[in-house]
């Protein structure tokens, strides 16, 4: 069957069509945007981080192997058991052997969007492991059977009264109390009892340090270290690029991250594990799936520096104004539309393109990703591989070549009524029409630049 | 110096005035000026889209009318960026490299290369709000953003200072794009017009009379959004400011 790409200008008119929701999610992320450049302020030394992180990150990914196998090495010596999955499906059948190893049908988990990637509840349901999600946003959007919008705040597309239905649904709670009070009150007295008496736990991570063989982990809630430690066993997923070599790099990361993300500080739990509890059992699973061949792409391989702060998405003018649920994707936003396409390219082929190349993604990355270029390098990419729309390459194709031909383009232009006899119908109807929907065409004029310019200048000229 | 005058296509088509200020401007400020009659595109329309190779005839065709000057100055943000930055559908020869080195958006040449100290002839009695490109903005440089914190500095709104009676507005969210982006005003219309009516009421919020920018292309945009949704503001290009327009 063959794929069909991901619509994302037609699901962003739907989301703009809902005033409440989409004044509320721009100025929510552009809030958090505030914070971050607040935060910035008070570091005299923020660019010299963004050099430090960016260098770090770069280095490391050029020397991944080693870093890897260091890793390795050292948490086994941890006592931590360390696995490798080449993709999601190898990641999920891991997951379900430990977990009927120790016969554990309750699964309790942190944010993680490697198991997003994995799809991973999908997998577990069937083969009777029950998966709750402790994040408070990641649990509405799992109740809500949607992917998170945002890496960071993964239910930011919805109001109050939105969390409100879908607790009533599932929780029995009234769903004309809209107080976040009482919400969340909801939320804990259904996630405590699940959580104490959960078979297992697992945790994403932020990052892992390669001589001392521990990761650590970085939450607001406090619901990660719930998760990885009431049960006994702990499963944490990581991304292989997620890797650091020393402990001292995690200063820089660590001050960039929240700052970066939600414009606080530091995350209230900066949690270091460094090996199982006492009686306990503790798993690393190292997720490739696609990474290794991002790494070996000339263009794009930076993409892998990205320590999922969500600021690119923050800063989006269009990703605010079009929601996280239109990239169709797990990752949304400007890393999302860069990612993506090494996932499935003709599927998210659309997404390099709903952007205005602003550049305002790259410049409050907290490790450089030249997000706006690869946007950019895409294009070129996806044009060669086909995968732009027909419409558009005959158009791009036809206005190249008028614009070689100064005689044909002045013919063109000099009249409307000669550009729309030239132009074919399925230009006008198809791709230009869409201009004047919401917005007034430019006047008309009555002379060209061009035949004033021959009129006021030239025949000056002449007559001197 | 001999200089080039670029004029994009749809200063050309739908906004000659922008166009015929800057060579005005340009003479009255002392430079030889010429306008090549056979000139078309940048490019940048096609390697925007992706569609690189079939930018390169009118990259060609660019490098045939400007090879000859030693400046190329253009009222255009974006399409001094395409020249500088992205310009390379076709074989880089000396002529290629010449050209892209020696492009310039107006804004800069007159306050970096001609380092212009006033406008004598230019009064603008009204409150303006200044309209930075992205391409101005985050490639071009001639202001600072505030995504890195960096010192203020602008060189449009220093230029724009030499002119008598004008004042600024100061909008919100200054370094948001206005939604222009090329094709995708078109291929993603919604969001596009959503970001353009934002932008024109975040100035017309902050008081300005006139959005006043470097670059056309997102003027016709917003324009056009304006005057959809009822926002009452008027759009001028910075160099008919600084060739002595009044209103």
């Amino acid at each position: 069957m063959k794929v069909k790409p991901v619509n994302h200008a037609k699901a962003a008119e739907e989301f703009l069509e809902d005033a409440p929701h989409l004044t509320f999610h721009d100025e929510r992320l552009w809030d958090m945007r505030q914070k971050r450049d607040q935060q910035m302020h008070l570091l005299p030394e923020w660019q010299d981080l963004r050099t430090r992180a960016s260098e770090i990150k770069e280095h490391t990914l050029a020397n991944l192997p080693e870093y890897l196998e260091q890793f390795e090495a050292n948490a086994k010596k941890n006592g931590i058991h360390v696995h490798w999955a080449k993709d999601g499906e190898e990641h999920n059948r891991i997951v379900a052997e430990i977990l009927e190893q120790h016969g554990a049908k309750t699964l309790i988990k942190s944010k993680s969007m490697v198991t997003e990637e994995c799809d991973m509840r999908a997998y577990l349901q069937p083969r009777g492991v029950t998966v709750t999600e402790t994040d408070l946003g990641e649990r509405i959007q799992q109740l809500d059977d949607q992917l998170p919008s945002h890496i960071v705040v993964p239910a930011v597309h919805k109001l109050v009264p939105d969390v409100a239905r879908i607790f009533a649904k599932n929780y029995n709670t009234d769903p004309n109390d809209n107080s976040p009070q009482s919400l969340a009150e909801a939320q804990r007295m259904a996630a405590r009892p699940v959580i104490l008496t959960s078979d297992a736990g697992m945790t994403g991570g932020n990052f892992l340090v390669a001589e001392t063989g521990t990761f650590v982990v970085c939450t607001n809630e406090g619901n990660a270290d719930l998760s990885a430690t009431v049960p006994n066993l702990h499963i944490a997923t990581l991304g292989i690029e997620r890797l650091v070599p020393r402990m001292a790099d995690l200063g820089v990361f660590v001050r960039l991250l929240s700052r970066s993300a939600l414009g606080s500080p530091i995350t209230q739990y900066t949690t270091h594990f460094r090996g199982p509890q006492k009686g306990g059992e503790m798993h690393i699973i190292l997720v490739d799936n696609g990474r290794s061949t991002r790494l070996g792409m000339e263009e794009f391989w930076t993409s892998l520096k990205c320590i999922r702060c969500g600021a690119c998405m923050n800063t989006c003018p269009v990703y605010r104004r079009s929601g996280g649920l239109s990239y169709g994707a797990v990752y949304s936003g400007p890393i999302g539309a860069i990612i993506d396409p090494t996932f499935n390219e003709r599927k998210y082929s659309t997404l390099p393109f709903a952007s205005t190349m602003n550049g305002s993604c790259t410049n409050v990355c907290p490790v450089k990703i030249n997000i706006h270029e690869q946007l950019y390098k895409w294009r070129r990419v996806l044009a060669e591989h086909h995968e732009l729309p027909f419409v558009k390459r005959e158009i791009m194709h036809m206005a190249g070549k008028l614009m070689g031909q100064p005689k044909l383009y002045r013919t063109a232009i000099n009249g409307t009524e000669v550009a729309l006899s030239t132009l074919p119908r399925f230009v006008l109807y198809n791709w230009l029409n869409p201009w004047g929907k919401h917005r007034e065409l430019p006047h008309p004029v009555k002379q060209t630049f061009h035949s004033w310019y021959k009129q006021n200048r030239l025949k000056k000229d002449k007559a001197q | 110096m001999k200089i080039g005058l670029f004029i994009p296509c749809y200063i050309d088509a739908f906004y000659p005035n922008a166009g015929i200020a800057t060579l005005e401007l340009l003479e009255k400020l002392g430079q030889d000026v010429e306008y090549p009659m056979d000139q078309t595109c940048c490019g940048q329309p096609m390697a925007n889209s992706g569609c690189n190779s079939d930018a390169a005839a009118a990259e060609a065709l660019f490098v045939r009318n400007f090879a000859k000057y030693d400046a190329i100055v253009m009222p255009s943000g974006s399409c001094t960026h395409h020249v500088r930055d992205n310009f390379d559908a076709i074989p880089q020869t000396d002529d290629v490299k010449h050209v892209r080195k020696n492009t310039f958006e107006l804004v800069e040449f007159l306050h970096d290369i001609l380092k212009v100290e006033e406008f004598p002839w230019a009064e603008f009695p009204h409150k303006v709000g200044l309209h930075n490109s992205c391409g101005t903005l985050r490639a071009l440089r001639t202001a600072s953003m505030s995504e890195l914190g960096e010192p203020f500095f602008s060189k449009p709104m220093d230029l724009l200072s030499k002119v008598k009676g004008i004042s600024f507005a100061t909008p919100k969210r200054p370094d948001e794009c206005c939604g222009f982006g090329g094709t995708f005003s078109v291929t993603e219309e919604a969001v596009s017009a959503r970001m353009g009516l934002d932008k024109v009421r975040d100035h017309h919020q902050a008081g300005a009379e006139y959005i006043v920018s470097a670059d056309t292309s997102c003027m016709m945009h917003q324009q056009g959004c304006a005057e959809r949704g009822g926002v009452p503001i008027r759009f001028i290009h910075i160099a008919e400011i600084l060739n002595g327009a009044r209103a």
